[in-house]
């Protein structure tokens, strides 16, 4: 299982090391280290406010207050405001979506500049989620969450970044819709995108992973590969308190 | 219908129209006040200020370098948007993350210490600039007669006004504009710039002050304080349309432009005080202003 392995064979994509993060005052992460490698699919689980968020935040630079390491590629992206680490190639989709409601569907769609050549066409993402060919002129909030989830995915397909931190994609939606986000993802990572992916839906991060990270209060505690998921069931429960 | 009312109608065509000049003035000031409202979440109380600088700086190019007023008013507006630039990058830029207060108070200090400095080179008994040749006279419509140069600012303060509401509602600048109105963070995150937009939407704000100054140096004389005693009414007019509506800025300063006028005809007691009337009316029914969206 080498590829399965925490210890990657090539060097990874994504190296964050002794990733410390604050809210103000309050100290959240305590020293995260994660590997990413180019193509996989990782989730972050762990139980509410273990730091999945927060980690999501630090690595995009959106955190105020954080140290440590976070290369892409090598590229030390700490210190660099998140327009930058959003120019290196990195993607957020936040927890709450961030739909801009005095943007149209259209707007919000194309609202994010290519950084990299590669994204994908306008076409492929209506192809994907055929909802928002019909709705473009609407305004972006008046989505359901599905398709708000699917403009906030689609919007940051376009734009040639090739690491997606997807924050909780399935919150709240119905069964039918957390079908169809799992087969996007499934064919993001055919079509080479790395997806850092941070869910409460155990048995959808299992569908759609190739392994797990375990944070508890703001440190990886464990790590296991999707394949070992069957033999560690047991133990993931109890850390996860389900 | 005007005997009726024993009004005659040059009387009310003429305050109708002064209503509009008065009105055009109202929504070129309010509309960038509620664009640097909008993104810097400030209440820049030197825009007054910087409406004056921008007649002053019309009246320096003519006087000084024999520049003519169509210059002006290409000019105008970028050197008094390059100072607001400068200000924004020194000054305001420093209080984003305090409270609104110290943004408003910065501003008002600020609008004084320019007023002064104009104060003290030039007295307040005002320069007089006149009206370009290409637009003195006037036309006789018949029930009135139209200064050239008055239908001139009308309809100059539309194109803006209206150019200005094209672009932050319709092009993929404006759409940057209004998502890091709602979301600064977000909009950073995608890899915009937002600090520099922000300077650019003050220096933008400041500039369109200025055209205004441009624009009522033949009108107005050019004093001090012409800034200081219009940017009252003018916030009056935003709170009336709602902080941070770029349509509701242009039509409030509009109709309340002309709700003045037709005070001045009917009731001439009440057309000093009859905004403020309207504002403390708004304010009890919608709080957030006829435009305005509750957060």
């Amino acid at each position: 299982m080498a590829e399965a392995a925490p210890k990657l064979d090539t060097a990874p994509l994504l190296a964050v090391r002794d990733l410390e993060g604050w809210y103000g005052e309050s100290h959240v992460l305590h020293g995260i280290n994660l590997d990413v490698a180019q193509g996989e699919v990782v989730t972050l689980l762990g139980r509410n406010g273990a730091g999945k968020t927060t980690t999501l935040k630090a690595i995009m630079g959106i955190l105020a207050k954080r140290k440590g390491s976070v290369t892409l590629n090598g590229r030390e992206l700490i210190g660099l405001p998140s327009r930058d680490i959003a120019r290196a190639g990195i993607a957020l989709c936040p927890e709450e979506r961030a739909i801009f409601s005095s943007l149209s569907v259209e707007e919000n769609l194309m609202l994010p500049p290519r950084v990299k050549p590669g994204g994908l066409s306008v076409e492929q993402i209506f192809e994907m989620f055929p909802n928002l060919k019909e709705r473009l002129s609407s305004q972006g909030t008046k989505l359901s969450g599905g398709e708000q989830q699917m403009l906030a995915i689609g919007r940051i397909l376009r734009t040639g970044a090739n690491l997606l931190l997807l924050d909780e994609p399935t919150e709240g939606l119905a069964p039918v819709i957390v079908q169809q986000i799992g087969a996007t993802i499934a064919m993001l990572k055919q079509q080479g995108f790395t997806i850092v992916l941070v869910e409460q839906n155990f048995h959808f991060a299992a569908s759609v992973a190739d392994r797990h990270y375990v944070i508890e209060l703001g440190k990886v505690i464990d790590t296991i590969p999707n394949a070992e998921l069957e033999e560690n069931i047991e133990k993931l429960h109890a850390y996860l308190g389900v | 219908m005007f005997e009726l009312l024993g009004i005659a109608p040059q009387a009310l065509f003429g305050q109708l129209l002064l209503g509009l000049i008065n009105g055009s003035f109202y929504a070129m000031l309010s509309l960038g006040l509620a664009v640097i409202f909008g993104l810097l979440n400030i209440i820049n109380f030197t825009h007054g200020a910087q409406y004056m600088m921008g007649a002053f700086v019309a009246w320096m190019l003519l006087t000084y370098f024999g520049l003519s007023y169509w210059w002006a008013l290409v000019l105008v507006p970028v050197i008094v948007g390059a100072s607001g630039i400068v200000i924004e990058r020194l000054m305001i830029s420093r209080l984003y993350h305090l409270d609104h207060l110290y943004g408003l108070l910065l501003t008002f200090g600020l609008a004084l210490i320019i007023q002064g400095l104009f104060r003290n080179q030039y007295g307040v008994s005002g320069m007089p600039y006149s009206i370009p040749p290409e637009l003195q006279g006037g036309t006789n419509l018949g029930f009135m007669f139209l200064p050239n140069y008055r239908a001139w600012v009308v309809v100059a303060s539309v194109v803006v006004c209206f150019g200005t509401w094209f672009l932050i509602e319709k092009t993929r600048l404006g759409a940057y504009l209004r998502a890091a109105t709602e979301n600064p963070t977000m909009v950073g995150a995608f890899g915009i710039n937002v600090p520099r937009l922000i300077t650019l939407t003050y220096g933008f704000g400041v500039g369109l002050a200025a055209l205004a100054g441009v624009l009522a140096a033949p009108i107005y004389s050019v004093n001090p304080n012409m800034g200081a005693d219009l940017i009252i009414i003018v916030f009056a007019v935003v709170v009336i349309g709602g902080m941070g509506s770029i349509m509701g800025a242009i039509l409030t300063g509009f109709g309340l432009g002309l709700v003045e006028g037709l005070a001045r005809v009917f009731y001439p007691e009440g057309s000093a005080v009859v905004i403020f009337v309207i504002m403390a009316i708004v304010l009890l029914i919608k709080p957030a202003g006829l435009f305005g969206r509750t957060a």
